[in-house]
Order: C-alpha cells, then sequence, then structure tokens
C-alpha cells in the first residue's frame, strides 16, 4: 500500500480526534484523595485547666517542636479533655479561643507594681513579688491576729484577710492551700471553683 | 493552604469528583457521615464558631461599625476566613417572641450542587464518606460553585479561591470528630454515621412533641439527596427563619449547563472543526484572489 500525503494526512487527523475525544478509554486521573495531615499529630499535648470560670474546664494544649534547647515551644491548638469529668471535651467560646489568650502580645507575663500614690507599673521580677507578698501577710498577721476571744480562750484568728483560692487550682493543691489559710489562722476562706 | 489533594495514592476513597466520570466507581464503601444540630438544646453560645476558627486558623473579620447591625451574630454572614457561624433571628410565633437559632455552614449535601456545576475536573470532590471539599491546587476561579449551591456558602478570596466548612476532614480520617461537635457545652451536635443520626434525630423529634413542638421536622432536604448535616427543627414550619430554604434544590440551570447546553456546545465546536478540516483535504483552501478577479 502507497502511503500518500492525503491519505496520511486522514489517518493522523483521526487518531488525534479519537484522543481527544477520550475514546482510548483511558482516565489518567488519580482514583484516590490524600487528606491534609493532622496539624496536631506530632504536637506535644499537655493537659491543663482553663483559667476563665469557677467551672474549671479541661483542656488539652498542643505545642510544637521536640524541646530542644534552642526553641521555644508554640502552642498551635487547644481543645477540651476529653478524660476530664467536669467538661468531658466541651468547651465555650471562652474556653475554645484558648490559644489567642496564650499567644496574645499584651498578656501579662511578669508581675506588675504599683506604688502607693504612683501612676506607673513598673516590671518586678517573681522573687521580688513573692518576696513582697509574704512580707506584707506576715506583717498583716502580725499586726491583727486575734490571740484570745473575750471570754479569754486561745482562738488564734485573723480576721483582717481573704484566703482565696483561683479556678486553676486542683484537689491537692487546694488541699495545700486551705492547710495554709488555716496555719495562718484565716476566718475568710473561700474558693472560686466552687459550684 | 489547598486542603486537599487528588495527587497520592493514600487517603479517603472519593465518591465523586466534578467534571469527571465516577473516579473509583464506588468499589470502596465507607459509612456517610453526619452531624446532628438539635436547634432545641443550642443556648447559641457560639462556642462551636469560636473553635471552628481557632482549629482552622482563622482570624474572621472583626465587626465593623459602618456596617448594618446584624444583632447578636458575629457578623453579616459567612467569610472566607469564616466557615461556619451562628444565625440569630427573632419572630412571633404561637408560643410567643421566639429565637430563631441557626448554625449555618456547608450542608455537605449527598448530591453538591457545587460539585454538579464546577467545570474544573478535581477542583470539587466528596470523599467516600460523604465529606463535600475543594482543593485549591485545581480551582480555577471561575465562581461557579456558588450559583451551583443551594445553600449559598461558598466565599472568595481575593484571589477568587473558594472556602467553606470542610467536615474537618483532617480530623476526621484521623479518627476524631469534627471540632464543632467536640466543643459543643450542651450536647446540641452529634456526630457519626447518617444511619445513628436520623435514628437520635427520631428520638429527639418524640421528645420535642411530647414538649408541645408539635411542627417539629427534621430538617434533611430531599431535593440534594440528603445533607450531611440534619438539623432537627422545633419550629419546623418556618425553615425560612432559620436562614434555611423550605425546599433545598439545584438550580435547573445548573443541569441545564451541564447537560444538553455542554454537548451542543461540543457537537458544534469539533463539527466546526471537522468541517474545516475536511474542506481542506477535499476541496483545498478557497483562493481569495479568484473571486475578486470575477468582480473585476
Amino acid at each position: 500500500m502507497e502511503l500518500t500525503r492525503r491519505s496520511f494526512l486522514k489517518v493522523s487527523g483521526a487518531s488525534i480526534g479519537t484522543v481527544l475525544t477520550g475514546g482510548l478509554g483511558f482516565d489518567l486521573k488519580p482514583a484516590m484523595a490524600r487528606v491534609q495531615d493532622l496539624k496536631i499529630s506530632n504536637a506535644k499535648a499537655v493537659k491543663s485547666i482553663c483559667p476563665y470560670c469557677s467551672v474549671s474546664c479541661g483542656v488539652v494544649i498542643y505545642s510544637l517542636t521536640d524541646g530542644a534547647m534552642n526553641v521555644k515551644p508554640r502552642v498551635i491548638h487547644v481543645e477540651g479533655n476529653p478524660d476530664d469529668p467536669v467538661n468531658r471535651g466541651t468547651l465555650c467560646p471562652k474556653g475554645a479561643t484558648l490559644k489567642d489568650f496564650i499567644n496574645a502580645p499584651n498578656r501579662l507575663k511578669k508581675p506588675l507594681y504599683r506604688p502607693a500614690g504612683s501612676k506607673e507599673w513598673k516590671e518586678i521580677s517573681w522573687e521580688e513579688a513573692l518576696d513582697r507578698i509574704a512580707r506584707l501577710i506576715k506583717d498583716t498577721r502580725d499586726r491583727t491576729l486575734i490571740e484570745k476571744d473575750e471570754q479569754g480562750r486561745i482562738v488564734n484568728r485573723m480576721e483582717s484577710m481573704v484566703w482565696v483560692e483561683g479556678s486553676t487550682i486542683a484537689n491537692e493543691e487546694g488541699y495545700l492551700w486551705v492547710k495554709m489559710g488555716v496555719a495562718l489562722g484565716t476566718v475568710l476562706r473561700e474558693t472560686q471553683a466552687r459550684i | 493552604m489547598a486542603t486537599v489533594t487528588t495527587e497520592g495514592t493514600v487517603g479517603l476513597g472519593l465518591r465523586r469528583v466534578s467534571a469527571s466520570k465516577s473516579p473509583d466507581q464506588n468499589i470502596k464503601k465507607s459509612d456517610q457521615l453526619a452531624i446532628l444540630v438539635d436547634i432545641s438544646s443550642c443556648i447559641g453560645c457560639k462556642g462551636c464558631e469560636a473553635a471552628c476558627s481557632q482549629w482552622h486558623d482563622l482570624k474572621p473579620p472583626l465587626f465593623a461599625e459602618e456596617k448594618v447591625f446584624t444583632g447578636y451574630q458575629s457578623g453579616p454572614g459567612l467569610a472566607p476566613s469564616l466557615f461556619m457561624f451562628m444565625r440569630f433571628q427573632e419572630a412571633e410565633t404561637e408560643k410567643g417572641l421566639t429565637w430563631f437559632i441557626t448554625k449555618y455552614q456547608c450542608m455537605h449535601c449527598s448530591d453538591p450542587g457545587c460539585l454538579k456545576a464546577c467545570p474544573s475536573p478535581g477542583a470539587v470532590i466528596q470523599y467516600s464518606n460523604g465529606i463535600v471539599d475543594f482543593d485549591h491546587s485545581k480551582c480555577i476561579g471561575c465562581k461557579f460553585c456558588l450559583s451551583g449551591c443551594p445553600f449559598d456558602v461558598p466565599r472568595y478570596d481575593a484571589n477568587n479561591k473558594p472556602w467553606k466548612c470542610n467536615f474537618c476532614v483532617d480530623r476526621v480520617s484521623a479518627g476524631l470528630e469534627p471540632m464543632c461537635v467536640k466543643t459543643c457545652p450542651t450536647n446540641a451536635l452529634h456526630f457519626g454515621t447518617k444511619e445513628e443520626m436520623l435514628i437520635r434525630a427520631n428520638q429527639l423529634l418524640q421528645g420535642l412533641k411530647k414538649r408541645g413542638f408539635d411542627k417539629a421536622v427534621i430538617y434533611d432536604p430531599p431535593g440534594v439527596g440528603g445533607t450531611g448535616y440534619i438539623y432537627l427543627l422545633p419550629h419546623g414550619d418556618k425553615p425560612e427563619m432559620y436562614g434555611l430554604p423550605k425546599e433545598a434544590s439545584i438550580s435547573p440551570l445548573i443541569s441545564l449547563w451541564k447537560g444538553p447546553v455542554k454537548l451542543i456546545g461540543s457537537v458544534v465546536l469539533w463539527g466546526t472543526l471537522l468541517g474545516a478540516f475536511l474542506q481542506l483535504i477535499l476541496f483545498g483552501p478557497i483562493k481569495v484572489g479568484k473571486k475578486h478577479k470575477k468582480e473585476e
């Protein structure tokens, strides 16, 4: 068979048309989809308690990096702790946005001190702050401790101070907190974590 | 950020892919997943909205003062950086002044209008578990998905790429529940297979009816083949007050456009090309010069 220019063009045109209309029956598209990786799959999970209200929901804080010396872990996600009997994994909108609270640029990270009569807050170290708190507690107690009541019975009570525990303080820490308050002689003991 | 890619061989099976044939011919069967939204238990705390934005690393636009006041809502509606929001409306019913609260996001239809309308192969995909997702690497930014959507869901960023709820497909395929369901403090959101969710919805519906909500219904519109989000509406006679269409269906223009019009268009296109080719090889090129000579 002699291949003329005309028949060559006819055959090639027909083949191109067949391929273009998908006549060969091949589908080159993949059959499966790969889903985006779970962003917390390599994160370190740390259990904590939401600081906002007295419900004290349990949360899991996910942070990245392997904890090497030269890097600072970065919190990427916070969600409810399903093992916590208080909330069993649920969180309200305030608790659900704890990531933004942790990473907020104007979050307080150091104690601030404003001396009496001053307009300015100044940053002080934790040691300085704790020393000052301890000093004031001691001074107040020394000044106002009631050792004996009107009938002469030993009471050792301090009515000038209220002893309040925050909502993030768990059972064991709360026990120590109460012991400390009793030792100091406070009468007005209260916790925010009451339901 | 492309949330999914159809490249690769591991992952979820696909049920449908836009502008393509059924990809795996439904060999792999997974359970159809669903979220049941029990509106009667919802207190409108917007925890789901906050948790959704946190998981997807979104910073939704803040409410602007010059915009129309939207009451208790976070904003006027969905945004490219707000995949779901709580919708609040008030109206008088036979039970007095009623607050209509809805969790509003992509409904994950079994028969998705966005997927039908999409002309780009693989830009809209439906996994074998029923989740509908967008693949931004394949999207051409034509905005047809919004015209196909009966619920007015996709929102476009500056590059005309659509954004919507993806049912936390990364969490779901890793065995976790979607973020909104996990965070809901009042147990108004339930997650499981669609079968289980319908059974639970029916139980809750009986309870609602006993409490005097005679018109309560399960919102699972058949016009889109059922949805991945099932709603239990206490005032089922007024779904539009919840912001949900009474009879959700895909615009008939979409099927017309993707069916007969597309066929006629391709016939006309290929016919013209074939005719021109046949003209060339049978009669040769038309010589313009001869005509001019005749006129002279």
